[in-house]
């Protein structure tokens, strides 16, 4: 996805993962794609940019959808669509 | 979701080793997998109560007792230890960085349903009783802990 169309996503649910470390914010992605329906967005905000590769591993080993990631100013803004 | 099994045996009783057994299992519960933690020899003292009722133990394992650390705040580094120090100072550094002391993790593995079990053997050879560890583990043999890894695709020995 282009920056442009992860920047208009409607997201569903926004868990904020900011200041924790591995395994931090995909502990927090697994509290939270509870709270979003099949189909709908969650964006992960982490600052640990390790997460750059773990969320889209977290996604693919859980069956969702990793569309990407936006960075602004040290925050990473990671959207997940879940699919089932 | 694709469901696959994973269990880590826990050997040592270091710090360093104790939280990368930790935070592993932790990762893979958060992706999905059943995790079993197999404790055994020094790694049991991961497990320790700070405080724990007295018990008669013969001499040497009196002696275990007394000398072996007494849960995770006491636990030493396998490098650059120096006395005690090393720890103080990593537990330091990781609060500066923001990663989970070994305290929270193994609190966060047991909110994710991980599986810890003890070796009975170690235990009576290190003189350690049930009510010396923490509660909610299953108290073992290796028959166990094998089957367990027969259903394992990562087996990890820590």
């Amino acid at each position: 996805m282009s920056v442009v169309e992860l920047a208009t996503l409607q997201v569903s649910k926004t868990v904020d993962a900011r200041g924790t470390s591995c395994p931090g914010p995909i502990l927090a992605a697994k509290k939270g794609i509870v709270d979003v329906k099949v189909g709908e967005i969650m964006m992960v905000l982490a600052t640990d940019s390790g997460t750059k590769k773990d969320l889209p591993a977290w996604a693919k080993k859980m069956g969702h959808d990793y569309l990407g990631v936006l960075e602004e100013g040290g925050i990473f803004k990671l959207y997940v669509k879940r699919l089932k | 979701m694709d469901t696959t099994k994973k269990t880590i045996i826990l050997f040592s009783g270091d710090l360093d080793k104790a939280l990368a057994a930790f935070i592993i299992a932790n990762g893979a519960a958060a992706m999905g997998d059943d995790v079993t933690m197999f404790f055994t020899f020094w790694g049991l003292n991961v497990l320790r109560k700070s405080v724990a009722p007295p018990h008669k133990k013969s001499f040497l394992q009196g002696m275990f007792g007394g000398m072996m650390p007494k849960g995770p705040g006491k636990l030493g580094l396998s490098k650059m230890n120096f006395a005690g120090v090393g720890p103080k100072l990593m537990r330091r550094v990781m609060r500066q960085q923001n990663v989970s002391s070994l305290e929270e993790l193994i609190a966060t593995a047991r909110e994710q349903g991980i599986k810890m079990i003890a070796c009975k053997m170690s235990m009576d050879v290190l003189g350690l009783s049930e009510d010396e560890l923490i509660d909610g583990l299953d108290y073992v043999g290796v028959a166990t802990y094998l089957g367990e890894a027969d259903e394992a695709g990562v087996n990890l020995f820590i």
